[in-house]
């Protein structure tokens, strides 16, 4: 199938064989007591890269995080960073900062001062820390905040004193534990692209964990989808959406209609599934699957149209009830119940303001979809 | 951001507006009446105590019941009343001035008290500390640790501690046992007893509000610290001894203030040789039977600690007008 590429097209180190990887998890593994948060993980980040660790709570991306700030060592394994092992070395000598989750803001010190923290840390001369302490209001847009406490500041604001803090030391990298977890939808969104910028503007290499797969779709150059301390998927945002590796990063990441069944003719990619019931689909993805694997056929609700006739011609067409209808204003989406008690999720852009043809609850229904519309998946 | 805040605080200011007038006095009486408890508490027994305390540390010293005159009283109608209110004098403070014995004694309570109170810092500091990073399962075993020994007598414990310190006590026998010592060492009645009897018997006023004010600081503040490149000790005095400053100053005040006036401790293990003032009131009031005096000795005392009071309360306020 097609290469489906980053967002930022001239930025793809990961194809590239010669590309020196900045960040290197080989072969970590961490465990607490019985439990193993981490599980014998490998994982690449390059440098320049926004990076993010998207998994449900519990699943140990916050363990990698913490073990590359240094606030836990690694059971087993390595972790390089620009070839460098980090082994032994405690947090405040490591040229990584991270952007806590609580925002962690010293509540007896001022903006000013909180942003000044790591410099003075550092040593640094006071009129250089004052002239970056500056630049860095000013990229946070905070600059007539500075003598505030944090407590007098808004959620929002204090999300910006916390990420200027954290990049004022121009850290080689930067961690971000679920940064943008504390705002609410609307600030969310727009902060998603601020740090898209800042990204951009600093040159840092960022690895962002998140919970919330839209923010690491909007964000990422590349995810890394993690289950019980494992790497399922390690892609872009656009693969990881229309070429999952697994059923469980398919059913994780967006919404997504599953058919089990077994590959009943296939050659050359192209093979045709039965999910039984009577139920045959045909499909151009199938990659390698051998005849009689068993497989799941997964296809995304946008790409599945819905008529109230059988749309001649169609290669993949599926009868079925209207069950439910749900009316999102930019889309429409549609449960159609299978003749075999199989339920199909359908979204259709409403383009235009009114449909001409609207099919209501319980009305007949077909469902049909392009037969490379969906991908095959074997694991 | 900014402005919509601002136009929430606006909205809010003019809702308060609009509340009637009725109904914000309304508000303030029933304000008052809950003010006004505890003010006839203190009213009762605090400041009635006082002023009769005070009154008779102006009066003289008699051989009569009670043991002082004169004794303000209408038996004599209201012109007796003022010619005894004349026969008050400070006499009993100048008295306090020229005996370098009282002078002594304020001073080494307060030297003494100021000591201890460093000396149980030092010692609640760490105790408060692990509690507050012990797993949370452990913490209220470990509170109960704490308030454990207020279950006994003070008295009783204080004497324990006699049975301790002194020559053939389970310390020196310990040491010597131990090989640590050859000769036993004298620790009882003397200035060291005292602080080790001040330091144990107020460690848990010093622990209580240190591990209060470090149990809810959030560890990801040392964590942001260490990650800015801040190691642990520097981490510590920059961010976990600022955070903790409150209860640090109500543990030093909750300990120095009664320390000052301190009776038991110096009388049961500093023996005859120290001198402390809280001794010295119970010897003018219960040796020498000169109330004027000892009440005297108690104004001067009370003084001496309500200006650190004062002080302390005129900090916390400005601190709190600051966070608003």
């Amino acid at each position: 199938m097609k290469s489906l590429g980053s967002i930022r097209r001239d930025f793809a180190p990961w194809n590239d064989p010669n590309a020196k990887p900045y960040i290197q998890f080989d072969k970590v593994t961490k465990k607490f007591g019985d439990f193993t948060a981490v599980n014998n993980l490998s994982l690449t980040i390059f440098e320049r890269e926004f990076f993010a660790l998207l998994g449900a709570s519990g699943c140990g991306k916050s363990t990698l995080l913490r073990m590359l700030a240094g606030f836990e060592e690694p059971t087993a394994g390595r972790i390089l960073l620009d070839g460098q092992d980090l082994r032994g070395i405690p947090p405040y000598r490591r040229p990584v900062n991270m952007m806590f989750q609580s925002y962690a803001l010293f509540p007896h010190m001022t903006v000013e001062n909180n942003i000044a923290f790591g410099l003075k840390q550092d040593g640094m001369p006071k009129p250089e820390i004052a002239a970056r302490v500056g630049e860095m209001l000013k990229l946070v847009k905070l600059e007539q905040f500075a003598k505030r406490k944090p407590h007098q500041l808004s959620g929002g604001q204090r999300q910006r004193v916390a990420l200027a803090r954290s990049v004022a030391k121009r850290p080689k990298v930067l961690l971000l534990d679920e940064p943008l977890g504390a705002l609410d939808k609307k600030l969310r969104e727009e902060t998603q692209f601020e740090l898209m910028d800042l990204q951009q503007s600093l040159g840092l290499t960022f690895v962002v964990v998140t919970h919330d797969q839209e923010e690491a779709m909007t964000m990422a150059d590349r995810i890394a989808i993690i289950d019980k301390g494992e790497v399922m998927q390690v892609a872009t945002p656009a693969e990881v959406y229309e070429a999952p590796g697994s059923r469980f990063v398919a059913g994780f990441v967006g919404n997504v209609n599953m058919f089990e069944g077994k590959i009943a003719h296939g050659e050359a990619g192209s093979a045709s599934i039965d999910a039984g019931n009577g139920i045959t689909i045909r499909t151009e993805n199938a990659g390698d699957a051998a005849t009689g694997a068993a497989v799941a056929f997964a296809i995304r609700p946008e790409k599945i149209k819905i008529s109230s006739t059988r749309p001649a011609g169609a290669v993949n067409a599926i009868e079925g009830e209207v069950y439910d209808i749900a009316y999102l204003g930019d889309m429409t989406v549609y449960h159609v119940r299978l003749d075999d008690g199989h339920v199909v999720r359908a979204s259709t852009m409403n383009a235009a303001r009114l449909a001409e043809d609207p099919l209501s609850w319980n009305d007949r229904a077909w469902v049909s979809f392009r037969p490379d519309a969906g991908v095959v998946l074997t694991r | 951001m900014s402005n919509a805040a601002v136009t929430a605080a606006t909205s809010s200011r003019a809702a308060d507006a609009g509340k009637s007038a009725l109904a914000r006095l309304g508000e303030a009486v029933v304000g008052r009446l809950v003010i006004i408890i505890p003010y006839l508490w203190l009213v009762f027994f605090f400041l009635i105590p006082f002023v009769i305390v005070f009154k008779i540390s102006l009066s003289q010293t008699a051989i009569a019941i009670p043991p002082y005159a004169p004794v303000l009283g209408f038996g004599d109608g209201l012109s007796g009343f003022f010619a005894q209110l004349k026969q008050l004098s400070i006499d009993n403070y100048t008295w306090l001035t020229q005996d370098a014995l009282y002078i002594n004694a304020y001073v080494t309570s307060v030297v003494v008290a100021a000591i201890s109170t460093v000396l149980t810092l030092l010692v609640g500091y760490p105790i408060a500390y692990g509690m507050a990073r012990a797993p949370a399962m452990l913490r209220p075993t470990l509170l109960m640790l704490v308030i454990l020994p207020f279950w006994t007598s003070f008295l009783i414990r204080v004497y324990a501690w006699i049975g301790i310190l002194k020559p053939e006590g389970l310390l020196n026998q310990l040491l010597l046992a131990t090989g640590v010592i050859s000769q036993p060492l004298i620790i009882l009645n003397t200035y060291t007893a005292i602080f080790i009897g001040i330091v144990y018997s107020y460690l848990p006023f010093m622990v209580l509000p240190l591990y209060s004010a470090l149990e809810k600081m959030d560890y990801s503040l040392i964590e942001a610290a260490k990650d800015l490149g801040c190691p642990p000790t520097s981490a510590f005095w920059k961010i976990t001894f600022p955070l903790s400053l409150p209860g640090v100053i109500a543990g030093c005040l909750l300990v120095f203030i009664p320390a000052v006036g301190e009776f038991v401790i110096p009388d049961l293990l500093g023996g005859s040789q120290t001198l402390m003032i809280g001794k010295t009131l119970w010897n003018e009031f219960f040796a020498n039977r000169d109330w004027p005096v000892s009440s005297a000795v108690a104004v001067i005392l009370l003084l001496l600690l309500i200006v650190p009071i004062m002080l302390f309360q005129r900090a916390q306020a400005r601190a709190q007008e600051q966070d608003k």
